[in-house]
């Protein structure tokens, strides 16, 4: 377990760090100048090489990205151009948010996703199975933000049930558990979690739909075991894989919520990477994007080890 | 008819007949999958619409009216009402259908040829090769698609051409790893061992033995990613970060019809129900065309 732990965190270093060079080149490919949104265009040339000495501009790629990573490892990720504050506190508190709803919509989309991919593996090829499989199919195919858009529509224009958009009563800092926060969270959680939700039921309903094809689980229907009896067994065979899909979803989520985050103004770091890009404030640009992308492969790391913790055979391939 | 055709080609003909070849097979199967068919048939009327969109739409797509701005679905003249410049949403959701599908299709087949290349490559020389190549792929692998396509489009710039080359760099590694993967398995198979020990050299080898085998199935895997490229597509014009207004894209309409859905929420949900329908049909034709060509089931 430790062993195997090990190898996969050697595996990891080398992604980490390709990620962490990809993030800073981000800036220099960039069109334009990364001095031209600082600057106004008429600044004098000693000026401009002022603040490109502040900045380290002028200094060779890998000198510049040596800097910037050494930062970057004691939680320095610089100065937001737009609000002048720290880039590491404004992501510190942006991804409480994205975590609560990430967490939100996985747990939604995986309590549905695996009810409906469990109920159509067991009944294979009967109406059940139709139905799941339509209603994963539209999960898939769905335009995220447009279902945003359109449960906005629904329960906030039309009904009034819930707010269409923000992050709560107390904007992004305050969070207190309680129906004024959870208001705010039930709409981008239901539309995030549909995500999840058909990639998990299209995986559970192959795994189950496989388990019952196999020897086992037919000597044990021969013994004379109960069908409930047989699909614990089907469960306990499935769990492994259904959990690391689970996280792996998490994972996505939480990388991947920009166009949720967007469509209800939910200020996490999808809200904050989007507001840079419009800003062009580049290091905030930069730093949500090496956070969320290392986040993912952290994520990616410890599903694979709990996963091979769970289940010796992964271990061994 | 009879008397055209000389024996041997009758002959051939009726083997073929007797024993249908691997593509026929395909090709039967698929048309006897009437979900696969229909969904076939509506991407093919998508693309004529885009293609006939100036003889289709009634109005002019960027025309713009400041006393005719959102009116309802089945307004007379217009049938799917006006947006919030007041222009038609019929004659836009029609145009929206050309670079809508070209936003979400062309990525796929680019990286399908960049991508199936870097991993084939990869997957038959292994050793040293094979791990620098793909270790480059998993650090963009590494990134979630959405977070990888806005960081490109993002520091590149908005504009059609950017944000071809950020959904394009996003399906390279997905592609490349299941190329990487199909290749390495048939390199092991014996008939490859076979015809290098009967002396056929090593491009050969790759384009009649191992491209014929692994290409099957990285088509089918890079016909499943259409739709998930028609969604991220329409997800950065829909961010603000693909093509620019006043263009007629679906993704863009459905962000500037934001604004409008206290005032009139059908119209600003419609050009979201063309995304939906483009992505479920790409879904279901290559769910279909998976399971025709799955030969074991």
């Amino acid at each position: 377990m430790l062993l195997y732990g090990l190898k996969r965190l050697l595996h990891v270093i080398p992604v980490a760090f390709g990620v962490s060079i990809v993030c800073f080149m981000l800036i220099h490919i960039a069109p334009g100048d990364p001095l031209a949104a600082i600057l106004p265009s008429d600044a004098s040339a000693e000026l401009q090489a002022q603040m490109r000495s502040f900045y380290g501009l002028d200094r060779p790629l890998i000198v510049q990205y040596g800097l910037w990573i050494w930062r970057a490892l004691h939680g320095d990720l610089g100065v937001s151009i737009a609000t002048g504050r720290s880039v590491s506190g404004e992501i510190a508190a942006a991804s409480v948010n994205s975590i609560i709803l990430a967490i939100a919509a996985t747990l939604i989309g995986f309590t549905l996703g695996s009810f409906l991919g469990f109920l159509a593996g067991v009944f294979r090829g009967g109406l059940v199975d139709r139905l799941a499989s339509g209603i994963s199919m539209l999960g898939v195919s769905v335009p995220h933000y447009w279902l945003g858009m359109v449960l906005v529509i629904v329960f906030s224009v039309h009904l009034g049930w819930l707010p269409a958009m923000g992050g709560g009563p107390g904007g992004s800092d305050g969070r207190a558990v309680g129906w004024d926060y959870i208001r705010y969270l039930v709409l981008p959680a239901i539309t995030m979690s549909v995500i999840p939700m058909g990639i998990i039921a299209r995986t559970i309903r192959s795994l189950v739909a496989d388990i019952l094809s196999q020897d086992f689980t037919q000597a044990l229907a021969a013994k004379g075991l109960m069908t409930r009896q047989i699909l614990r067994h089907v469960i306990r065979n499935a769990a492994p894989t259904a959990i690391s899909v689970m996280g792996l979803q998490l994972g996505y989520l939480l990388g991947g919520s920009i166009l949720i985050e967007t469509v209800f103004s939910w200020p996490g770091t999808g809200f904050l990477l989007n507001g840079a890009i419009f800003t062009r404030d580049l290091p905030v640009l930069q730093g949500t994007i090496l956070v969320l992308a290392m986040f993912f492969v952290l994520v990616n790391l410890i599903v694979d080890v709990v996963q091979g913790t769970i289940d010796p055979r992964i271990q061994r391939s | 008819m009879a008397a055209i055709i000389t024996q041997d080609k009758a002959m051939a003909v009726a083997t073929v007949a007797r024993s249908p070849g691997y593509w026929s097979g395909v090709a039967r199967r698929l048309s006897r999958d009437p979900v696969a068919l229909v969904a076939l048939g509506l991407i093919i009327l998508l693309v004529a619409m885009a293609i006939l969109a100036p003889y289709l739409a009634p109005y002019d797509p960027t025309k713009a009216s400041m006393i005719r701005r959102l009116k309802p679905i089945g307004t007379p003249g217009y049938l799917l009402g006006t947006d919030e410049l007041g222009r038609d949403m019929l004659s836009r959701l029609i145009y929206g259908a050309r670079l809508s599908l070209i936003m979400g299709v062309i990525p796929v087949p680019i990286a399908f040829v960049i991508g199936s290349a870097i991993g084939i490559v990869a997957g038959y020389v292994g050793g040293i090769t094979n791990t620098l190549i793909m270790r480059t792929v998993d650090v963009f692998y590494a990134f979630p698609s959405v977070l990888l396509a806005v960081a490109l489009s993002g520091t590149l710039g908005s504009g059609l051409g950017n944000a071809l080359v950020s959904l394009t760099v996003v399906f390279i590694p997905q592609i490349a790893r299941v190329a990487e993967s199909v290749t390495t398995q048939v390199r092991r198979l014996d008939y490859v061992d076979a015809a290098r020990a009967s002396g056929a050299k090593g491009h050969t080898i790759i384009l009649v033995h191992v491209l014929g085998n692994v290409l099957g199935p990285i088509f089918v895997f890079a016909t499943s990613l259409i739709s998930v490229s028609m969604i991220l597509a329409s997800g950065l014009s829909f961010l603000g970060l693909g093509v620019r207004p006043p263009d007629a894209e679906w993704g863009l309409m459905l962000n500037t019809l934001r604004t409008a859905i206290y005032v009139n929420p059908m119209v600003a949900a419609l050009p979201g129900v063309m995304i939906f329908l483009t992505s479920i049909c790409f879904n279901l034709f290559s769910d279909g065309l998976r399971s025709a060509m799955d030969v074991k089931s």
